[in-house]
């Protein structure tokens, strides 16, 4: 026999899953969420996330190129994925020069400063949002009036904006003009970031990942009865001060949040137990800062502290082991 | 719902292409190479030399201590050589060469294929019997039978379980005995029990053979205290820990054997081996084997003598194609890639498959992306995305707290990496190196 044979260790056979494929799976269950904010915010949707998006790849290409002299991994789907993410969390009339100083904040201190995917402790879509917001706390809180709600204005207050501001000044809730209906925050008729403001088109897409595999339903489960539960308690003891839990899931940054940030894989947990225990970290962080924090929207805050407790949970929250311990 | 293991697995494509093909006895050759070492523990010697007539059957090289075990010839010829040649390790093991002439049998094997189901012997000349024939687990991880069949002292075995899961992808050596020597498995199985003094057995089997769980189920209404159990397809079910884990419920500690928890594991292949041992004084020389693989033109099982070359079962299951990249000794996910066709078929080799070469190559490796598919699939509760790390940077301390002897090679962890890391194979140097560092502070 003249031909060589290949040797290697066993296994000799791989599943068909790769890493580019789970990623662009993401980016499909983000698209319902994209398509209703064109629909709410018109064209000018579509203008900031295809500026976070090319900026992003444009960033990630451009340092890994020239500053880390490496073979740039643009195509693996990860500065996509950022880049949409960080559009769905920043208002629609943004400049594009916010936008871009966003997607560098992102991806060149977010992620590639910690060595590129993979290594990122924080979540880099909300790194460069969170930068923008203390940055550019003016026009990272003056959202453009959903054309859905019918309002006759040109920029209006999101439902936790509003909330917070009648709180703080002591009016009971019952008597807070212009708080949603329920319906109303469901199906996103309601102000807020890009992509945050349909829950169902967000759960939609939650729903395609778990089916798909993409996720498990550890994370964005255990946020969303955290924060359900620790605010309906609330509201049972006294609903003049705290607002009906619906709201609090319905509205701002936490769908989107709980399904689609907290579950990056790279900053998240890798046993079940650690999942549950940064989910549950997460509600209380989240429902902390809305009711009793200065800022109306805490879930983007939440999501960075537990992102800097994941390497601890990894280090001390062990998988249940074959054969005891 | 059908019962399997609790913790992780994973479900490859099955591929059991063989499946339907009845058992064919291949021609003897003319040439066999038979290594001393096809067991786990100390090689045995050779008692023949250059020259020296034998027969089928005749012990060519005597277990060394304990845990080791009798070599026969499979041939009857003239010894050719003692000498070293590659077996599926790929490494020079030393072996006994011969010509075959004719097909001269020792006298008092039994060699027809009639059903002998009465049992006339006690346990310890079972146990004796085993050893003597040179039995060992056929399964693929080649232990010594009559090892197992001795437990330490104070432990009892209450059930014996018998392996017919065979949760392999293309092999179905296993699944085709089962169908063709169901009352010889079953017997074998009774003498095993006898062995061990233990009044219950219990078969497990994959729910991909419905033929085979039907037919041994219906057959075992015939035998004591012998009973089926289907399982959920999920690999890796067919490794001990995991199938007892399946049936009884119970977990074998960490660093513990199946004992342990009462129970003894065989293979059906190595049930089979024990009824041609004791009912028919047929020591170990042949076994069935898989010839398969997706460009192999025809599919088969094979009996075959131990020591034939691999180049012969590729022949008679059709040639080697044209595009063969990589060929392996045992299935795709615990096999070994051979690196000729001169390697011979030994008492373990339960399949050869035939890979294609863009089947044979492994796809680019990109970053960790910390998805924990790797946790979630290993069915012992370990981290690979961790063991990996810590046997790249030679972290031993650490690795070996994270419980890295515990892996048991599934091969699951790189099997499912989305990033194509080869996390087993850094697992595997850890562990050889832990395993080091281990026996060193015992002396």
């Amino acid at each position: 026999m003249s031909k060589l044979l290949t040797v290697s260790p066993s296994p000799h056979v791989h599943s068909s899953e790769s890493t580019q494929k789970i990623m662009y799976r993401v980016v499909y269950a983000m698209i319902p969420a994209l398509i209703w904010s064109v629909v709410v915010f018109g064209i000018d949707a579509l203008r900031v996330t295809l500026i976070a998006v090319v900026a992003s790849l444009a960033f990630e290409y451009l340092i890994q190129k020239y500053l880390m002299k490496v073979k740039p991994t643009i195509t693996d789907g990860s500065a996509l994925i950022t880049g949409i993410l960080l559009a769905f969390n920043v208002p629609a009339n943004l400049p594009w020069w916010i936008i871009l100083i966003g997607a560098l904040a992102a991806i060149g201190i977010g992620k590639l400063s910690f060595g590129g995917l993979g290594s990122n402790i924080f979540n880099p879509a909300l790194v460069g949002r969170v930068f923008l917001l203390i940055s550019f706390p003016v026009q990272m809180t003056s959202w453009p009036v959903n054309k859905q709600a019918g309002i006759d204005a040109v920029t209006a207050a999101t439902p936790l904006g509003l909330l917070k501001e009648g709180i703080t000044n002591g009016t009971p809730i019952s008597e807070i003009a212009g708080l949603p209906q329920l319906n109303d925050m469901l199906l996103g008729n309601i102000g807020g970031s890009l992509g945050e403001i349909s829950a169902i088109l967000l759960i939609l897409g939650g729903l395609y990942m778990l089916w798909k595999k993409v996720i498990t339903w550890h994370i964005p489960v255990s946020i969303i009865l955290t924060v359900g539960i620790i605010a309906g308690i609330f509201w049972l003891i006294n609903p003049e001060v705290y607002v009906n839990p619906a709201y609090h899931l319905l509205t701002g940054g936490l769908m989107l949040g709980a399904i689609f940030m907290a579950t990056d894989m790279v900053s998240s947990p890798m046993t079940v137990k650690g999942q549950l225990i940064y989910g549950v970290g997460i509600g209380v962080i989240t429902i902390s800062i809305r009711m009793f924090g200065a800022y109306p929207e805490g879930i983007s805050f939440a999501i960075l502290i537990m992102n800097a407790v994941t390497p601890i949970l990894n280090y001390y929250i062990k998988p249940k082991r074959f054969g005891g311990q | 719902m059908l019962k399997t293991f609790n913790l992780g697995g994973v479900h490859p494509p099955e591929n059991k292409l063989s499946k339907d093909k009845a058992i064919e006895v291949l021609p003897v050759p003319t040439s066999v190479f038979i290594p001393v070492a096809q067991h786990i523990g100390a090689p045995a010697t050779p008692v023949v030399k250059r020259g020296d007539e034998v027969k089928v059957g005749q012990v060519i090289a005597k277990s060394s201590s304990f845990v080791s075990t009798n070599i026969h010839s499979s041939v009857s010829g003239k010894v050719k050589k003692v000498d070293f040649s590659s077996d599926s390790s790929g490494y020079p093991k030393e072996g006994i060469f011969i010509d075959v002439e004719g097909d001269e049998w020792i006298d008092g094997i039994d060699r027809s294929t009639d059903l002998v189901k009465e049992i006339s012997v006690d346990g310890p000349e079972i146990i004796q019997k085993i050893q003597d024939a040179g039995i060992v687990g056929l399964g693929g991880a080649t232990f010594p039978t009559h090892v197992k069949l001795v437990p330490p002292k104070g432990m009892k075995a209450d059930v014996l379980l018998i392996n017919g899961v065979e949760c392999e992808p293309y092999l179905t050596s296993d699944h085709r005995l089962m169908l063709e020597k169901a009352d010889e498995i079953l017997v074998g199985t009774r003498l095993l029990m006898r062995a061990l003094n233990v009044d219950k057995a219990v078969i497990g089997i994959e729910n991909n053979k419905p033929d085979a769980i039907k037919l041994i189920k219906e057959k075992c209404k015939k035998y004591n205290g012998l009973s089926v159990v289907a399982l959920k397809v999920q690999y890796p079910q067919g490794g001990e820990k995991q199938l007892i884990n399946a049936v009884t419920g119970k977990e074998v500690p960490s660093g513990a054997l199946p004992i342990a928890v009462g129970t003894v594991v065989s293979n059906v292949g190595t049930a089979y081996a024990v009824y041609e041992a004791i009912q028919k004084n047929k020591p170990l020389i042949e076994r069935v084997v898989t010839v398969t693989g997706k460009g192999v033109s025809k599919p088969s099982n094979f009996l075959v003598r131990v020591g034939t070359a691999t180049s012969e079962l590729v022949d008679a299951a059709g040639g080697l194609p044209e595009d063969t990249g990589k060929v392996i000794s045992g299935g795709p996910m615990m096999g070994r890639a051979i690196p000729s066709l001169d390697v011979p078929v030994t008492k373990g080799t339960s399949g050869i498959l035939l890979m294609r070469e863009q089947e044979a190559t492994r796809e680019e490796t990109m970053t960790c992306i910390r998805c924990s598919r790797c946790t979630t699939v290993c069915p012992m509760g370990l981290e690979p995305y961790l063991l990996k790390k810590l046997g790249e940077k030679q972290i031993f301390d650490r690795a070996e707290k994270e419980r890295i002897m515990d892996c048991i090679e599934c091969g699951s962890c790189s099997y499912t990496c989305p990033s194509n890391l080869p996390l087993l194979d850094y697992i595997r140097y850890g562990k050889g190196k832990v395993g080091q560092i281990i026996r060193s502070r015992k002396k």
